[in-house]
Order: structure tokens, then sequence, then C-alpha cells
């Protein structure tokens, strides 16, 4: 049994091709399954016609695949052969399937101590060893291979009742279930309407799968002479009689091992094409064109004039895809000056956090700057790749983002992390890092670093991990915040103490903030200028009190005026 | 984790009972009379007589089984019906040859799995495609043909390494090595094509996460990303592909055993078959039931170690 | 005025897995009543319980003891066939506009399915999906599309369609705004407002936000750990907060308007300090 086909792997998806592939492999599985059904009629020869004159022949006009070592059709024989392998597949798969289905539903679906019997059941049998059970079957039954593929399939339906039963569980979970429920839909309809479909793809795909590691073990018995029925051959069973005659006729184990290599390649296509479709239909609108590279850029070369900003964007333009690119940010020019908490702010798809990650080199793949540049003091950094940010990220620049709880590696520890930045980002000597650790700890207002610094993410609250966090960025001393919506996830009352801390560190640090949220309330409360953005450009800018009082976009007057207030306005 | 190693310990209980009642019970399933169809049809009455005392068929099942397990319990497996050999010494002396086997393949799987992993997540396309299509031929090539291949090409045509036999350890180390490379190489293929797969998807959704981009925002090099955050965020899932691979090498050594005529526990059990040996077969079976507890008990450890949601639980 | 929800002594536990663990216990006695064709705002942070009480109504989990009076009929009895009848009374709306809606049926699948489990006929239900996209302002066409064409506050307004299919007595709306741009959020407050001039529907409307509490509720309860610690007429709690929970809610609310927002800022400063860095 292979275990790529057991293992559910995931498969990178928007690969081109694969579903052509996906297709072709799944007629090439149908084309052998309908030769092999015909047999008996397109069959050139017996099966068992010996011409022991012609005994290991390479292929030939009246032999298209050659004779074995009793002169017999290599092609007759792989047809009939292909009865008695591809039949023991189809039992073994059914089996699989009608098992894993029901113990996956009923799992899924009561819960309580049946979910856990079940649970328990198909861990056991994806414990057992399984060949070794289908060989006492096999010893018991006298060598015959329906019970021994009714076996596999039960052994093997371990791993469905699991994909079934999280797939159950997880519709379940839904919000658009809770809703049908709500509605008032009975427990007959939902389950037709609402959870089963969700559980065709994934056991179509196991299915395909499973039909890949039963052929191999099909394949496997009849290599070993088990269940064989001379002169009736299996493909398993050619390949043994290949590996008799290796040393005269290799060519026999080519053809032989052949056509299960092919089909059971095929399956794991037809597997990986159904997995990239399923994984699609769930993905539905997310996608977008892979990989742009950095196209050459409408870069007028005037070298920058001095300025105290420590960060400055010049006429930016982000665009995403490559045929062709569609720019999401034109034309963005701000500066942020030392010390300025500078608010970008703007609904999602403005451009706003794209803008953000670009200052930082941080754009995803499928992204590039297309034109005009970032300057992080006096430094072009528009081009620079990973290498180049060496000596910018962390000590010249940091980074807060939206969910803290998922903004730490879950499997370290605090200190460890802190450590780790301050080794890299940091001149801080070895032996000073542990107290310098401690000591932002404290500067971010950490109750007893000590214990915090032995503390897992998970350990933490959201408020006390966005202070890891900002302490985090703040270990190699940067002179500029980059701070993407960063009290988003929080509650109010811990959003209004990491403010606080912001305001704190920018009047005793003299750090500059560069606050990016869509939330005009925080921005009123701790910026000191704001870029207000709509699709990717720059609508007003100014001061926040002069822009509040006076909005002169009719864009910003609508948000400032859809913004739910506390108290009555003016 | 005390919880989570209690469940496995919990569940090996009913484990082996299944294994063993299984094998056992089935045998009783035999149509007619097995001691006949055992010895065939000119046995005389007191070799049937001998042979169903020595299976105890002459007692109720449930007391037969009771016997056995009690047997079993004090590391008595019975004894072979063709050679009467004692089934607990066969497979005492057969273990190591599997267990090398196994364990070697999954070695070889993890180390080149991983770098190959490594690499495609790291070194840009071409070397990602070739992944790909490493880790489907490399899934879907069956282990006992790819071994025949070995061997016509390494042992027939290049007289290189033994195509067939195996030397113990203590007898001489490298030819005990050099026995095993084919034998090793046809086991571990299919591993190393999971492995790479899931450590290279594991590092590119983990190079997505956002405590990746918080450390890389911070200073911390790519370099270090990699081998320190994204490759042991992966390790969590690769622990349990591990097991999995290991105890499918268990079935997978039945067959690479038989093409390399090595006497490991899979040439056994094929050879108990198709003899109808059942003493041994179901020897076999409870001792690779055992390897897999030890494993999924192994896996769940390290799991654990691996994984502190779990560990400071 | 008729009363379509009295909550009475609420108590709910969530099971915790494991064997020998004790059920949690989230919400611990609550009362509360919502009166035809208002609405009543629970407010309150993560994990103070304000979903979990919506779920017990709409019967997503099960209630421990106490309660719930829907129209005149306690659910809390009820077996799985008399819940479901209650779905012409209480219908709910939730946070997630891109969850709530099954992205593998048409829009107008989701939409009939409360009228054919109501047993309307095929072309009562062709009227009224009909009637129903014009209520929210959706094109006639978004019938045979699939929830994927649509953005997020077309969603919602899907949603809220599928909600008041059936006209029912009162919605449950779990933070129906919190994952829309401020734009699209005054949007379907609007409509959510015109739905409840035009037909009477009361809400019980969960939400973290007090400012759209005061601009939205008539009514509202401050809920902490599954308690309700304040409650009375939305305005004056927003206004003059009494227990000092609410009060520390309302000082940390910021207000857009940089001017008014230092005042409160410096109020809040000066009155509490900075808020607990491990809360």
């Amino acid at each position: 049994m292979t275990v790529t086909q057991i293992v559910d792997t995931r498969v990178r998806g928007g690969r081109l091709g694969t579903n052509a592939l996906a297709i072709v492999a799944l007629a090439f599985v149908v084309l052998v399954a309908i030769a092999v059904a015909l047999a008996p009629v397109i069959s050139p020869y017996g099966y068992n016609d010996q011409d022991l004159a012609r005994f290991l022949e390479w292929p030939s006009a009246d032999h298209l695949l050659g004779t074995d070592s009793l002169g017999r059709d290599i092609l007759t024989r792989l047809l009939w052969g292909g009865q008695p392998t591809l039949l023991g597949v189809l039992v073994a798969v059914l089996t699989f399937v009608v098992v894993g289905v029901l113990l996956g539903i009923v799992a899924g679906t009561l819960g309580g101590w049946v979910d856990a019997l079940i649970s328990g059941i198909a861990d056991i049998l994806m414990s057992l060893p399984g060949v070794v059970l289908i060989f006492a079957v096999l010893a018991i039954f006298d060598q015959d291979l329906t019970p021994a593929m009714i076996t596999l399939g039960f052994l093997g339906s371990g791993s469905l009742v699991r994909v079934v039963r999280a797939t159950v569980l997880g519709v379940r979970g839904e919000l658009f279930v809770s809703a049908a429920i709500v509605s008032g839909l009975g427990s007959v309809r939902l389950m037709a309407r609402h959870i089963l479909p969700a559980v065709v793809g994934p056991v179509v795909i196991q299915a395909s799968l499973f039909a890949g590691a039963a052929l191999a073990v099909q394949s496997g018995l009849g290599f070993l002479g088990l269940g064989v029925h001379p002169p009736l051959p299996t493909w398993g069973s050619m390949v043994g009689e290949a590996a008799a005659n290796l040393a005269k006729a290799p060519w026999l184990l080519v053809v032989s091992g052949g056509i299960i290599t092919l089909v059971s390649l095929a399956l794991a296509l037809i597997g990986d094409g159904l997995r990239d479709v399923d994984a699609a239909r769930r993905r539905s609108d997310r996608g977008r064109a892979p990989i742009a590279a950095r196209t050459s850029r409408a870069d007028g070369g005037t070298p920058p004039e001095p300025s105290d900003a420590v960060l400055r964007v010049q006429d930016l333009e982000i665009s995403f895809g490559d045929s062709p690119p569609v720019a999401v940010v034109r034309g963005v020019s701000f500066e942020v000056q030392p010390g300025e908490i500078l608010g970008l702010v703007g609904e999602s798809g403005s451009g706003k956090t794209v803008t953000t990650l670009a200052t930082l080199g941080l754009l995803p793949g499928n992204a590039a700057i297309t034109a005009g540049r970032i300057l992080i003091g006096q430094d072009d950094v528009t081009e620079l790749d990973d290498r180049g940010f060496a000596g910018i990220r962390g000590r010249r620049t940091g980074l807060i983002s939206q969910e803290p709880m998922v903004a730490l590696d879950p499997l370290f520890t605090v200190g460890s992390q802190l450590l780790e930045v301050l080794k890299y980002a940091s001149d801080v000597p070895a032996s000073q890092r542990r107290a310098r650790a401690m000591q932002l700890l404290s500067l971010v207002h950490l109750p007893d670093p000590e214990a915090v610094m032995r503390r897992f993410p998970h350990e933490l609250s959201g408020g006390m991990a966005q202070r890891v966090v900002i302490a985090t960025a703040l270990a190699g001393d940067p002179e500029l915040l980059i701070a993407d919506e960063p009290t988003t996830a929080l509650d109010v009352t811990v959003q209004a103490g990491i403010l606080d801390l912001l305001r704190e560190l920018r009047r005793e640090r003299g750090l500059a903030v560069l606050f990016v949220t869509h939330d005009l309330a925080v921005v009123a409360d701790i910026c000191d200028r704001v870029i207000v953005m709509e699709k990717g450009v720059i609508v007003e800018s100014g001061l926040v009190d002069d822009l509040f009082a006076d909005p002169r976009e009719p864009y910003t007057r609508e948000l400032i005026a859809s913004t739910p207030r506390l108290v009555d306005g003016r | 984790m005390l919880r989570l190693i209690a469940r496995r310990v919990l569940l090996s209980i009913p484990l082996l009972v299944a294994v063993t009642a299984i094998t056992f019970f089935l045998q009783s399933l035999i149509p007619g009379d097995p001691a006949r169809s055992l010895l065939g049809g000119s046995a005389t009455q007191e070799q049937l007589d001998a042979l169903r005392q020595t299976l105890h068929l002459d007692q109720p099942v449930l007391i037969q089984y009771r016997d056995y397990l009690a047997g079993v319990l004090h590391g008595d497996l019975g004894r072979s019906i063709f050679t009467g050999e004692d089934v607990g010494q066969t497979l005492a002396n057969r273990l190591p040859v599997s267990l090398s086997l196994i364990i070697g393949g999954t070695v070889v799987a993890l180390l080149i799995g991983i770098l190959l992993g490594v690499l495609s997540a790291t070194r840009g396309r071409a070397v990602a495609r070739f992944v790909d299509v490493f880790s489907l031929v490399g899934g879907a090539l069956p282990n006992f043909w790819v071994g025949l291949i070995l061997a016509s090409f390494f042992a027939v045509t290049l007289l290189l390494l033994p195509a067939t036999g195996y030397v113990p350890f203590e007898f001489s180390p490298s030819l005990w090595a050099s026995s095993l490379i084919l034998p090793v190489a046809a086991l571990s293929l299919s591993g190393i094509a999971t492995i790479a797969k899931v450590v290279r998807d594991g590092i590119s959704t983990a190079m997505t996460q956002d405590f990746i981009r918080t450390l890389r925002a911070a200073g911390v090099p790519r370099r270090v990303l990699i081998w320190r955050h994204a490759l042991r965020n992966s390790a969590v899932s690769l622990v349990t592909v591990v097991g999995v691979i290991f105890v499918a090498s268990l079935s997978g050594t039945i067959l690479v055993e038989n093409v390399f005529v090595l006497p490991g526990l899979g040439s056994l059990a094929v050879t108990a078959t198709s003899r109808q040996d059942i003493p041994v077969i179901q020897g076999v079976a409870l001792a690779f039931t055992i390897v897999t507890i030890v494993v999924n008990l192994l896996v769940d450890v390290s799991y654990g170690l691996l994984n502190p949601k779990v560990r400071t639980r | 005025m008729s009363e379509v929800l009295r909550v009475v002594d609420l108590h709910v536990s969530y099971r915790t897995r494991g064997i020998g663990s004790r059920p949690r216990s989230v919400i611990h006695g609550v009362d509360l009543a919502v009166q035809a064709g208002e609405t009543l705002a629970l407010v309150g942070e993560s994990g103070s319980g304000k979903s979990t009480i919506g779920n017990a109504i709409l019967g997503l989990v099960p209630i421990e003891s106490g309660s719930v009076l829907i129209d005149g009929t306690d659910v809390a009895g009820l077996s799985r066939r008399g819940r479901r009848e209650m779905s012409r009374t209480v219908q709910a709306i939730f946070q997630n506009p891109y969850g709530s809606l099954n992205p593998w049926i048409t829009v107008g699948q989701t939409l009939a399915e409360p009228l054919k489990v109501a047993g309307r006929s095929r072309a009562e239900i062709a009227d009224r999906l009909r009637w129903l996209l014009e209520r929210v302002r959706l094109p006639q066409d978004a019938l045979d599309r699939y929830p994927s064409e649509f953005s997020g506050g077309q969603r919602q307004r899907i949603a809220i369609a599928r909600a008041i299919a059936l006209e029912p007595r009162l919605v449950v709306c779990d933070e129906p705004t919190s994952a829309l741009d401020v734009l699209t959020q005054a949007a379907v407050l609007r409509l959510l407002r015109e739905l409840q001039d035009d037909l009477g529907i009361a809400y019980l409307f969960i939400t973290h936000d007090l400012a759209i509490v005061r601009e939205f509720a008539a009514r509202v309860g401050v809920l902490r750990s599954g308690e309700i610690v304040e409650s009375g007429d939305a305005e004056e709690v927003c206004d003059a907060p009494r227990h000092p929970y609410t009060r520390q809610l309302v000082a940390a609310a910021p207000v857009p308007d940089p001017v008014l927002q230092r005042v409160r800022r410096a109020a809040r400063l000066a009155g509490g300090g900075e808020v607990d860095a491990d809360s």
C-alpha cells in the first residue's frame, strides 16, 4: 500500500493543466476497464494458448506485446488478468465507500457516545496491520480473493470515516446550517440539501486515492502468488512470472508492472484533479492570477531631495497579476515625519493595506510595485529583496498587524522569539539580550516580564499578545512603526490600552507611526494627520482636526457621517 | 498530553483483542474440518486426532481463545503446524531483518524527503515542479516492481550489489548494509514522495502565516524563518505522516522481503499463508500490531513535544 | 404593545470535552423582554455570552434552565418539531455574511427554503421572492446567481431577505454589520430600520459597539460574563452609565471627533488611569 495515496496531501491550487491531465487519466482508466471487460471478445488468443516454440519473444505483429515463458500471448493475458485485478479493486472500493460514508455520517450527525465509539473504531482500523490480516483471511478462505478485498475495503475505511465525519462536523458548524435550522428545516431536508452535497467531493477524492492503494495491494498479493488461480493470470502474478525470467526477458517486467503503474498513476491524477476542483469550489471567488515579475518602472530617476521624513512614498503604483497587471494602488504619495502618527484610512479594497505592505517589502507574490518609489530615511527600498532589507526591517521599521493571536509563532515561547529578534535586529550582545527582552516587555506595560517570557502565545490574551508583538517590533529600536489595523480584533477597553501605549511610545521615544485603519473614531483618537484612500487613490488628506471639522470631499464627508456616534456631535 | 497517551494506551487493548480475536475466530470459519483440510485426504485418524489436540480443536472455540490469550500473555504463541517450531522464537529470529528494513526505509524517506521538500519550497518553480512529478510517480510505482527493476539493474546487469539474501549485522556490518541498500531503496520511494510533498506544502503554508510576517518585519533573516519556524511548524503534521509511513512500511516490507528473499516477518507471513499455517499468521499479526501500537505511541509523544498547546494542557 | 420575547432566569452551560470535566456555565440568570416592533440591543465584549443568548433563543444551543417565551410560548421545553414551528415567528441574521449563505446553491434556492418549509405553493413562492428582492433592493436576476457573485453588503441583504421571508415578529441580529465597511454598515442599518417601520418586526440586536446601540436601539442590556449588569433606555445608558463596567466601556470607546475625543480621553485617563494590560 503506498502512503501517498492514503495521506491527504494538498496539491498547490491553480496549477494549470491539472484538470486536463485528470481528464486524460480518467479516459485512460475507463478505456482500460472497457478493454478488460471485453477480454473474452477482443483477445487475439486464449489466455492459456501455449506456443512452446515461441516463448519469451519480443513484441511482433503476431504478438503485439510479446510472449511469456510458455509462449502465451502477453496482451491476451494482460486483458484477462485485468478482470480479477480490477474486480478486486472494485469490491474493495465499494466496501470502503459504503462503510466509510455510513459510519462517518452517523458519527458526525449523532455525536456523543456514538461519535466516540465510531471514532475509536476508525482509530483501531487505521492502526491494524492491514495486509497481514488480509493474509489471514486469504489463508482461511482458501485463497478466495473476494473476502480478502472486502476486508481491505473495511480496514481502509477508517480514514474515510474520519474525513466524512470531519466534513459533516465542519458543515454543521457553518452559519448557513444554523440559518437553515432557524428557517425551520427538518433534519432530513437539512441533510439532503446542505450536508450531503458537501460530503460528495471528499468521498470521491478519497475513493479514487483508495482505488490506487487497493490496486497496489491486489497486485502485490498476485505477485506473491496469493489468491491467484493459474492458469488465469492477474496483473500481479504476471509480475511474479516476469521476475522468474528477469535475466532472460526483462521486457516482461516492463509490460506487467507498467500497466499497474499507469493505472495507479491515472487514479492518483484523477484524485489530484478532483481535489483541485473541490478546493476551487470551496475557495469560490478569492483566487487571483499568480506571480508577476517586477515590470519596468516608469521612474523619473531623480535623486531624492534631502528630508527629515522617516518614510516617503512617491507616486506609488502597485499592480496584481500579469496578464495584464491590474493596478490596485495608483499615484499615492505621502510622508511620515519623525514622531508623527499618520492615519491611513479607507474601506476594504481602498488599497491601504497593500500600500503598507509595500513599504516593508512584504507584498504577496502576485503583486508588484509598477511605478513610483518608497524611501525609508534616505534609502530607496523600492527594489530591495529580502537580503537588501536586512538592516532596515526591525532596525528602522517595525510592524504590528491585525490579529495578535496569530502574529506570534505558536511553537516558541515569547522569550525565545524576542531573543531571536534581538539577535538579528539589534546590536545587543548575547549576554545582555535576556535583560533587554525583559526591559522591552516592561516598556509595553506587561506585568511580570519574567513569567511572560516563559509563556507560549496561546497562553496570552489578545491584548497581551498585541503588547508582545509591539515589544517584538521595538526590539531593533526602529524610528517608524507600521500598524495595520492593530486594534480591530480587540475589545474596546483593550483597544484603549493599546492606543494609550502607542501615544506613550511616541511621546517618550519620538516614534513615528503609520496607522492603518477603517475606523474614523480611532483616527480621531490617535492620529495627528490623516490620509483618506478610496479605490487605490488618495482622495483627501490633512490634519485630523481640520479634516473632521471641514471635510472637503463628499466621500470623506459620507465616511464621517456614517460612523456611528456614541456622543451627539456638533 | 497525558490524556492523549492514555487514550492511545486504552485503545491498544481493544486493538490487541481485535487482532487476536479476528485471526482466531476466522479460523473456525474454515469450511469443513480444519484438521482434515490441513492434513489432506490421506491422513490417518491418529494424525487427525493429534493435530486436533495440538490446535485444541476438541474444545469449544471460546475456551480455545481463552487458552490462546493466556498463552500469549505468558509469551507462548503456539507452534507452527508445519515445522513444529515455536512461533515466538521464529518471530524473534526474523524481527531484526524486518525492523532493519522498515526503520532504514523510514529514516531514508525522512532525510531525502525533508531535503527535497525544503528545496522545492525555497528554490523556485522548476524544483517544485520536479518534486510534484516525483511525488506523483513515486507514489504510483508498486514497490515490488521497483525492487525487481533495481535488482535487475544493479545486481543482475551491473553486479554491484547482491540481488537477494541477508547478512546479519553481527556477522558483517558492511555486508549487512550492502544487503539492505536495494530493499531499503525500494521500500522508501513512496515515503520520500509523500514526505517531500508534506514538507513542501507545510513550509509554503507556514511562510504565508502572520507570525512569519511579524518575524520577517522584525528583521529575522529568511533562512532562519524557513529552517527554524516554517519547518518546525510543518513538523507537527509531518510526525503524523511519518507514523503512517512507518505503518505502511509494515505492509510494504512483506513484498520487498519476497523480492529480495530476505528472511524477515514478511516472507514468513507469505509462506504461512500459502500453507494455512494459522498459528504463524496469528503470531505475525500480533507482532505487527504491537509494532504499530509502539509507533503510534511514539507519534503521539513527539506530537505532544512539538506542540505546546498539547504539552501544556 | 404586546411582548414578542420574554426571557426569564436563563442559564446556559457548555459541555467541555473529555471525561469527568464539568460543564462550564456561560449564562447565569439573564432576564430580558422585547416588545413588538422595538429594538433591544445586547452589548458586551468578547466572552460576555451575548451570542450564546441569541443562539439559545434560536434553539441552536440547549437551554439549561429558565424560560424563553416567544409570543407567549415557552420554547425551552419544546420538541424539535415544536421548535421548528417557531420559525414563522423568530428568525436570524448572523455576523458573517460569507458563511451564512450556502455557497453551493443559488440565492433563489436559499430564499425559497423557509417558504417551502412553510408549505407555500410554487406561485406564491415566486411572487414572494420578487417582493423580497425589491424590499432589500437587490436586482431580480440575483435569484439565479450564487453567493460568491455578491459583495459582503449584498450578501447581508440576501440574509435579511431570508430572515423576513415569513414576516416573523422577531429577528435575532447577531453582529449583523461588524464584518462590513462603514458605508455598507450604515446602509444595512437603514434597511433594517425601514423594515421595522413597515413590517413591525422586533429586533434583538447583539453587538459589541456602543455607538451603534445608541444610534439604532431603543433599549439596551449591558452584558458582562453571562450577566446583565445594566439595562434601560439606550440613550440614557450611553449618556449616563451607572454601572462601573458600563462606564468603563463608554469611556474607552472613541468618538469620530478629534476635539471632543481629546476631552473624553483626558477625562478617562484622569479618572481610571490606563486600562489593565492583561484585560
